[in-house]
């Protein structure tokens, strides 16, 4: 159920973000890579497997079943990605509006369609 | 414990941090001290590049244990023949840049050398590091430099062209989390020796996942190395960056090419069971059309920065098609190709700026419009012996050795790199129809290159319509013979050099020994 539960979740917020992304106003473009990356963060982080109640760390004493613990490498890694896309979008938001003060546009390709 | 020799491969991605965050602290004023710095930086980093690629060449790969953690538990750092040649290309490269920024571009912008670490330790790590996840950090470090690299003395079209070049690579990295993830979930390890040697004993049930995973990884790659069709951002936004900027980024699409050929050869490798040579055929095709299109591109290019983002993207076509064709021996040969073009492209990226500097802005789109109608206004006038100032000859002179490097014509490495791809093609029987496509299309892409830089070579040197005066500083002229110079200098030593990037390429091919180097 939780699997289906995360499963959905990843994809609804995949799709959105893909969406986004290819829409051709900027700050549409920046939610999309925003949901784009939960969604991947979402992803790295069930790679480990769904567990609940489980610890990822060891407790002193003889070795637990380490059936009975939670993967700790996702929960690390996710970490690092979190932080690397969190500077990477504050640093897309700068060179945003710095576009957006050059060509008067906050289309992507800094004019409108000639339509 | 580490000998000494292998506390080198961690020298290349500590030093320029460390001068970076020096660097950082030193006000923007005092400019003289900043340049001390990160040349000293930039000369200590050589010789250490020079003393990992001698130390590799002895044989086994060598293996940095960061923090002595065992292997596949702890981050390990590897320098075989290839890493540490694209280690020394690298800092030849940043060190090309860096002279030519120092004539006047480093003061366009704030903290222009604090950067151009950070993107060497970026390409130097990725180059060396041995772990995935590992790579991905280093991909970040050097994409967050060359962000703002590419934004160096700011304006409305380098500004437009960073935010695609930003977005597209955002979205790539993106992808890379999810192949790592992927690979992770399945094998449960990030160490790609460890996962070398894991693959081939995956459950058939899983293998489809491993595969998506490896797929997605490379698509990743692919877009950083301007493969066809993820290429289209790479002109605009290399012909925007600012001169020494886009020589040095030259190198980021060899980051590409080498995180492609490191990970699936060592993933699909020969002794990959089920999923050996997974994605090869892919490669060469995907290899032959951009190869294809940077020809077109070539041919077609009205101004000189994108004949030669062009012609770097025709040069990733040929490595990538060549090492599909999954030979040692003709990836031994691209190998060195790949150094020899990567010298010529970033060398004609610094030229392009001292000859347009010399020209009214428009002066190509202005003569090709007036090849194509015919101009009305200009007519035949007197010049006997017409006088070339020095200057000019020696960015003559250096043109032609580009456009020689880079179409592969004699007596320079673009051609010793040709003939002995071509040589190692047609070697065994029967000769795949694939090694005929390349065989062709490399001739073409010659022509194409040929064709399109004497014709710009002709209008701008010979024919110019208006009076040049390029005034341009020996600093300037210094980092373009410097880059040439090691490309006539491979063409002598082509002997040696190619039997150091064969021996490379052999471990490429059958990493086993890798494996077992790195685990032990």
């Amino acid at each position: 159920m939780y699997e289906l539960v995360l499963a959905l979740a990843i994809g609804v917020l995949a799709a959105c973000g893909t969406w986004l992304l290819l829409r051709p106003r900027s700050f549409q473009v920046v939610m999309g890579l925003s949901l784009l990356s939960y969604a991947v963060n979402l992803f790295i982080f069930c790679m480990g497997g769904l567990r609940s109640h489980a610890a990822p760390i060891v407790p002193a004493g003889p070795p637990p079943d380490p059936s009975l613990l939670a993967d700790p490498l996702p929960q690390a890694l996710v970490l690092t990605a979190i932080v690397i896309s969190f500077a990477m979008t504050a640093l897309l938001l700068v060179v945003l509006l710095a576009a957006r003060g050059l060509a008067g546009t906050d289309h992507v390709d800094g004019r409108e369609d000639e339509r | 414990m580490n000998a000494w020799p292998q506390h080198l491969v961690v020298v290349p991605v500590v030093l320029p941090l460390v001068a970076a965050a020096v660097l950082l602290a030193i006000d923007e004023q005092r400019r003289a001290l900043k340049r001390t710095i990160a040349f000293a930086c930039l000369v200590a980093l050589l010789v250490a590049a020079l003393a990992l690629v001698q130390a590799a060449g002895e044989g086994a790969p060598l293996v940095y244990r960061v923090g002595g953690w065992p292997a596949p538990f702890g981050i390990v750092l590897v320098a075989d023949r290839l890493s540490a040649v694209m280690v020394l290309l690298a800092t030849v490269l940043g060190l090309a840049a860096f002279l030519f920024a120092c004539a006047r571009w480093d003061r366009a912008g704030p903290r222009f050398h604090s950067l151009l670490q950070i993107l060497l330790m970026g390409v130097n790590g990725a180059f060396l590091t041995g772990d995935l996840f590992n790579l991905f950090v280093f991909f970040e470090v050097l994409l967050a430099a060359s962000y703002g690299l590419a934004l160096h003395g700011s304006g409305a079209a380098r500004v437009q062209a960073s935010l695609h070049y930003i977005v597209v690579n955002l979205t790539a990295s993106l992808l890379f989390l999810i192949g790592a993830a992927l690979i992770y979930g399945v094998t449960g390890t990030l160490n790609l020796a460890d996962l070398g040697a894991h693959i081939p004993a995956v459950a058939a049930a899983d293998r489809g996942l491993v595969e998506a995973g490896a797929a997605i990884l490379a698509v990743a790659f692919l877009v950083k190395a301007g493969t066809w069709p993820l290429c289209f951002w790479l002109p605009r936004s290399y012909g925007a960056a600012c001169a020494p900027v886009a020589a040095l980024f030259a190198i980021l699409t060899k980051v590409g090419i080498y995180a492609v050929l490191r990970v699936l050869l060592l993933f699909f490798g020969p002794a990959g069971g089920e999923s050996a040579g997974f994605a090869r055929d892919c490669l060469t095709i995907g290899g032959l059309l951009t190869l294809a299109f940077g020809a077109i591109g070539v041919f077609g290019a009205q101004e000189l920065s994108r004949l030669a983002a062009f012609s770097l993207i025709a040069s990733c076509g040929t490595v990538l098609a060549a090492v599909g064709a999954g030979q040692a021996a003709v990836s031994g040969a691209a190998l060195y190709y790949l150094v020899a073009s990567t010298l010529g492209v970033s060398a004609l990226f610094l030229l392009i700026e001292l000859i347009e500097r010399g020209r009214a802005p428009g002066a190509d789109m202005l003569a090709i419009t007036a090849e194509a109608f015919g101009s009305p206004e200009r007519e035949e006038r007197e010049e006997i012996g017409v006088v070339i100032p020095a200057t000019w000859a020696v960015l003559g002179l250096s043109f032609v050795a580009c456009a020689l490097l880079l179409a592969g014509l004699p007596p320079l490495p673009g051609f010793v790199a040709k003939l002995a791809m071509l040589d190692a093609l047609l070697r065994p029987q029967p000769i795949a129809s694939s090694s005929w496509m390349l065989l062709a299309l490399l001739m073409f892409s010659g022509l194409a290159t040929v064709v399109a830089a004497g014709r710009t070579g002709v209008r701008i040197f010979w024919a110019p319509e208006q009076p040049m005066s390029a005034r341009v500083s020996v600093l300037e002229i210094l980092p373009i013979l410097m880059l040439l110079g090691v490309g006539v200098a491979l063409a002598f030593e082509a002997g040696a050099a190619m039997r150091y990037l064969d021996a490379a390429a052999q471990v490429l091919h059958a990493p086993g020994g890798y494996i077992d180097e790195v685990l032990r």
